[in-house]
């Protein structure tokens, strides 16, 4: 008995590293991406084209070759890693992928949004005398959104278990604590880290569930 | 002196031209009707004077002084072009109302926005209400403050379009086909609405289809054909006995009995 409580807090312990590149992705990647997506949304075209083909990149490569790439390239090509030595350095360039690869994603969404909500609203604006960042704040963006709630949900939540990734670069993450366990012949803690993923996954759901219901008070 | 001079406007998208040297002027407290047929360049030439689009060519002036000049780059700087715009009010013929905001909050938004750039933002705040719960009231429509767009119907909606254009107290004020995406039977409290402010003699510009409108509400009618001002004049002549052929045929499209019918 004692040895499940201890092995279920050392996986808890573990799945803190999860929440914490959870939630620091999240920080980050929500507003970069809406500068990914102004960026492709672009009339000057070589930004334009720039940001495009580096969403493709980004979105047509495995994650976990990113962290990789991010972690390793630049010491492998001579220029000195820039990650610090230890947990705190690979966790650092875990996030940094995390980061830029989740922004491109969320640029798409947020794109798509944008360019649904009709022109007959920014024009609207613009006939009342509101200047371009008025009419984004104050007229656009609710309705974008609200648009995009349910396309984000569902990102948000493949980020969570995405998480486990930023093991391949030694974070001792969730599954990692759990597969030490395994080496020595012990299979439940593993899947039992389902369960965490599981319950982190369901509050995000009522959660997003809540803000939809919050602005089902109109119609975009 | 007009209170609105529109001198050689010319506008294309790519290769169409849609605008093909338009002139006319209005008077300060005249309604003018601006009739055709779809494609004529009416819709083109409203949003020109909103500055939702740039003429290639021409001059609009407000009260003698020069608001546009294609030629002179001065006249078209983005920052002016916004404090240019306050000249005019445009209601769309979709109505575009803010569906977030309530129907009061629709009507106050710009007007608290500006303010906010101003000073005396408290005093401000509400004197911007009180005047949209007067227009709305005008509008007929205070008992529906506080809904949202959404729960209103589409007449309701396009009068709540009509009172936040006014809230602005714009110098003209321009309709788009206001009627256009009504049901028959909602567009007689629309025009309604319009015809009590021309009675009120706010400087209007109306392009319509509505021709029995037209003709009783306005005081002065144009008609455009691809990209042209045919033919213009006081509503009776122009309607009634049109000297042009194009005119005519336009017009025949609308003999039958109903289309004549008071609103």
């Amino acid at each position: 008995m004692t040895n499940l409580s201890v092995i279920m807090a050392r996986l808890l312990e573990a799945f803190q590293l999860n929440c914490q590149l959870f939630l620091l992705t999240l920080l980050f990647a929500l507003p970069l991406g809406l500068v990914v997506a102004f960026g492709s949304m672009s009339r000057f075209r070589p930004l334009s084209i720039l940001t495009k083909t580096v969403v493709w990149i980004i979105r047509g490569t495995p994650l976990m070759l990113q962290i990789l790439i991010i972690y390793f390239a630049p010491g492998l090509l001579g220029l000195g890693s820039p990650w610090k030595a230890g947990t705190g350095g690979r966790l650092f360039a875990a996030t940094v992928a995390f980061v830029i690869n989740y922004a491109c994603y969320f640029s798409e969404i947020y794109r798509g949004g944008i360019q649904g909500v009709s022109r007959g609203q920014t024009e609207a604006g613009q006939v009342l005398g509101m200047t371009k960042s008025q009419i984004f704040f104050k007229v656009t963006l609710l309705q974008v959104v609200k648009r995009i709630l349910p396309a984000m949900a569902n990102e948000v939540i493949t980020l969570v278990k995405d998480t486990s990734l930023a093991r391949i670069i030694s974070n001792k993450e969730i599954i990692m604590m759990a597969q030490e366990y395994t080496a020595k012949g012990l299979i439940w803690p593993l899947f039992s880290t389902g369960l965490f993923f599981l319950a982190f996954v369901g509050g995000l759901t009522l959660l997003f569930n809540w803000l939809e219901k919050k602005l089902d008070y109109f119609r975009a | 002196m007009a209170i609105l001079e529109v001198e050689n406007l010319y506008k294309s998208f790519g290769q169409t031209q849609v605008l093909k040297g338009i002139n006319f002027s209005l008077e300060q407290g005249q309604a003018l009707a601006i009739i055709g047929a779809s494609g004529s360049g009416k819709t083109t030439l409203l949003r020109c004077l909103n500055f939702l689009e740039r003429p290639d060519q021409g001059v609009i002036r407000i009260n003698g002084k020069v608001l546009f000049d294609a030629g002179d780059p001065a006249t078209q700087r983005e920052v002016e072009i916004r404090k240019k715009r306050l000249n005019f009010g445009l209601v769309f013929q979709s109505f575009h109302l803010f569906p977030q905001y309530t129907v009061l909050k629709n009507v106050t938004l710009a007007g608290e926005l500006l303010a906010k750039e101003q000073s005396g933002r408290k005093a401000a705040q509400r004197e911007i209400e009180e005047q949209a719960r007067g227009l709305l009231e005008q509008m007929g429509l205070s008992e529906k403050v506080d809904a949202y767009p959404h729960q209103l119907s589409g007449g309701q909606q396009q009068r709540v379009a009509i009172a936040r254009a006014l809230a602005l107290r714009p110098n003209i004020l321009c309709f788009d086909e206001p009627t256009s995406a009504l049901d028959p039977e909602l567009t007689g409290e629309v025009l309604r609405v319009i015809r009590s402010l021309a009675e009120k003699k706010t400087t209007m510009v109306i392009v319509t289809h509505e021709m029995a409108f037209a003709r009783d509400v306005a005081d002065h009618i144009i008609f455009m054909d691809d990209g042209v001002v045919v033919e213009e004049g006081c509503p009776q002549d122009l309607i009634s006995n049109p000297k042009e052929e194009r005119t005519r045929q336009f017009l025949s499209r609308f003999s039958n009995e109903s289309t004549w019918k008071q609103n």
